[in-house]
């Protein structure tokens, strides 16, 4: 069992000294910011109200934009840094004060950080005999672990010899012949070629398989965050944005930043449309045309008290439509398109289009299109089903659909 | 074309080589001098000191050197004194590198500004002061005069902070979360990373100590406990040198320090290279 609970916790990194910060301070102002962390008398502020309930043996994928402070999240919890405010709990046992080494936790770091001194097995007997287990038992454990990741023939060698992807696995294979508590993943995969990150996340979740543990798994891929988590937390600036299974920060999306955040190609977003109360419920225009809303929809805004304002419209890329013969009858208002670029990535086209000043990209299958029909400069009608809309505040760019809060 | 550019490589490259010659016969002749003279007798090299090849081959200077003179005492002292002082720098300048390199507490910069500011300061400065400590806690005459004024290297802790600057943070991390110790990490994780550094801090101590005149002359007295390069004066009077026996003496003094050199010398280029520094 080996839960993880995260109360409130926060993270300040203190100024290095009055002045520094006053320099910093000037940048800020001065400069083009880099990031929206917040920066206050005791420090740049990396993380804050973190709040967060790991069950055991779950996937837990920290993903969001670098400098969101997904990585210092992670490394407070495996001890490496501080934690300025609030509680870590693992498996019950508040962890704050505690080493690294007694929290039973391994972790995999993005450049490996293999010993390049020590051959593989080496590697990964060092936490074992630390514990002061016996020869036999080590190598048992060693063996085990290097059959399991298929790196049997390896472990004479040494890190130098090894290829990108050996390496991962060797790192992973060091951090599970421990049988950790929690395996905490920084940007695994992230020094590999496209290929091989394929192949090692296809890897990691088939040894998700095998350890029945807890995995708190930090990325910036969004793809990476979709394929393995049970839940994902997204998080941006210090703060969580969203926490929620693959689906429903997919289709749920609680802000906007959220929405352009996961989901490849971006969701499209159509700002300064008019969100209105009719007599029968509410419409909402985008590009001069009126979308009814649908009941369900009626019925979140309705149950949150939502007045008439401007909102921002999201349609995912895959729900818009195009072409004007598949006349199906969900599909209400059409809007003239003009393509600039088709990409044809297969079995997918990606359609880049402008509609009344306004970049849209569709995801269109193949099969379903004529080439001709979405040539350059091309004029298509597309369309979307109102019930695959996000509503956002204009102000404070939260969705007015979500009902998960 | 090409035999316009292959007569301008040639010549460079021939420049060159000459150069280089040039340049290693004027480093090399010093050294065949003192050999020859070692195999003089006494009387050719006051005749004939500049003569390189022996008229007369004789092994007399190093019979002197090795039977009339407590050469193997000196070689004791020499050693042991060599020795401790490049084991202990060995270690306290790794262990404080490392803690100046990784570790963050109060002080530190200040700290490390005072260490590198005694590196400004000549040895020549602070001699008398030592020497009067060095007195006053009894230690005059003793091998222990020269071995415990230099216990911490400055020059040594900023090379191996240097090099462990270096060290990826990670590795070191990886270590604290497999359990280990900041002792263990140190000796495990970082010595093995920065052995380049001490390969070229081994070999600079080590002929530092070994060929150390001027400290074994202030603050050894007695025959017995002199070192080798004292024992360069002990040939000599006031009035003549013994030219034969004091260069049998200089050519044997080499050996081990030569020894060490092919022994550690790919380290030695490494660390040299590596630092940028000469």
């Amino acid at each position: 069992m080996a839960e993880v609970i995260l109360k409130n916790v926060r993270k300040v990194y203190p100024h290095a000294d009055r002045d520094e910060k006053k320099k910093k301070a000037k940048k800020q102002e001065g400069e083009e910011k880099k990031s929206n962390l917040q920066i206050t008398e005791e420090g740049v502020v990396a993380v804050q109200d973190f709040n967060l309930h790991i069950a055991d043996r779950e996937f837990v994928v920290l993903v969001g934009p670098s400098g969101c402070g997904k990585s210092t999240t992670l490394r407070m919890i495996a001890g490496l840094e501080e934690i300025t405010d609030g509680d870590l709990y693992i498996d019950g046992e508040r962890m704050n004060k505690v080493a690294s080494k007694n929290r039973d936790i391994a972790m995999v770091f993005q450049n490996y950080a293999l010993y390049p001194h020590m051959t593989v097995y080496e590697n990964m007997a060092f936490s074992l005999k630390l514990r002061k287990m016996n020869k036999e038992e080590i190598d048992r454990h060693v063996r085990e672990a290097a059959k399991t990741l298929d790196i049997e023939n390896l472990l004479d060698r040494r890190p130098k010899a090894l290829s990108g992807g050996q390496r991962q696995r060797v790192a992973i294979g060091r951090a599970f012949v421990r049988d950790p508590k929690v395996f905490l993943m920084d940007e695994p995969l992230s020094n590999l070629d496209a290929k091989l990150r394929n192949q090692m996340r296809a890897e990691i979740i088939k040894l998700r398989q095998k350890i029945d543990t807890t995995f708190i798994y930090v990325t910036h891929d969004q793809i990476e965050a979709m394929t393995l988590g049970d839940r994902i937390v997204v998080m941006r600036d210090g703060y969580i944005q969203q926490i929620g299974t693959p689906q429903e920060v997919f289709n749920h999306p609680a802000n906007l930043f959220v929405a352009g955040f996961i989901g490849v190609p971006q969701m499209n977003f159509f700002r300064d449309c008019r969100l209105t109360r009719g007599d029968d419920g509410f419409s909402v225009e985008v590009l001069g045309r009126t979308f009814p809303l649908t009941e369900e929809q009626n019925r979140i805004l309705d149950d949150k008290q939502i007045t008439d304002r401007d909102v921002i419209v999201g349609v995912r890329p895959a729900n818009i439509h195009v072409g004007s013969e598949s006349a199906s009858g969900g599909r209400i208002g059409e809007i003239e398109a003009q393509v600039d670029v088709a990409e044809m990535m297969g079995s997918e086209m990606h359609l880049h289009m402008r509609a009344g000043g306004n970049d849209i990209i569709a995801v269109v299958q193949t099969s379903e299109v004529e080439y001709d029909d979405v040539s350059i400069g091309a004029r298509l009608n597309i369309g979307f089903r109102p019930r695959r809309i996000h509503l956002f505040d204009s102000e404070t760019e939260e969705s007015l659909l979500s009902v998960s809060e | 074309m090409g035999d316009f550019r292959y007569n301008s490589d040639f010549k460079s490259r021939a420049l060159m080589f000459a150069i280089l010659l040039a340049a290693s016969v004027i480093i090399v002749i010093p050294y065949v001098w003192m050999l020859s003279n070692s195999f003089k007798t006494t009387m050719e090299t006051l005749t004939d000191p500049m003569h390189l090849i022996p008229q007369e081959f004789t092994l007399d200077g190093y019979i002197k050197v090795l039977t009339g003179s407590p050469f193997f005492r000196w070689l004791g002292n020499s050693i042991f004194i060599t020795c401790t002082n490049t084991i202990v720098i060995l270690f306290t300048s790794t262990l404080v590198g490392y803690v100046f390199a990784r570790f963050r507490f109060r002080g530190k910069d200040f700290l490390f500004a005072m260490l590198m500011f005694t590196m400004m300061v000549p040895a020549q400065v602070t001699m008398i002061t030592t020497f009067i400590i060095i007195d006053d806690i009894g230690l005059y005459d003793s091998v222990w005069a020269l071995i415990i004024p230099s216990f911490f290297n400055v020059f040594g802790i900023y090379l191996c902070k240097q090099y462990c600057e270096e060290i990826p943070r990670e590795l070191i991390e990886s270590a604290r979360i497999d359990g280990a110790g900041d002792f263990y990490i140190y000796w495990k994780i970082v010595i093995p990373q920065i052995k380049p550094a001490i390969g070229a801090l081994a070999i600079f101590t080590f002929m530092e100590y070994w060929n150390d005149y001027l400290n074994p002359l202030i603050y050894l007295s007695s025959t017995d406990k002199m070192t080798l390069p004292l024992a360069l004066s002990y040939f000599s009077t006031q009035h003549s040198t013994d030219l034969s026996a004091t260069m049998a003496a200089s050519a044997l003094i080499m050996i081990p320090a030569a020894i060490v050199f092919i022994i550690f010398q790919k380290q030695f280029i490494k660390g040299l290279s590596m630092t940028g520094m000469k």
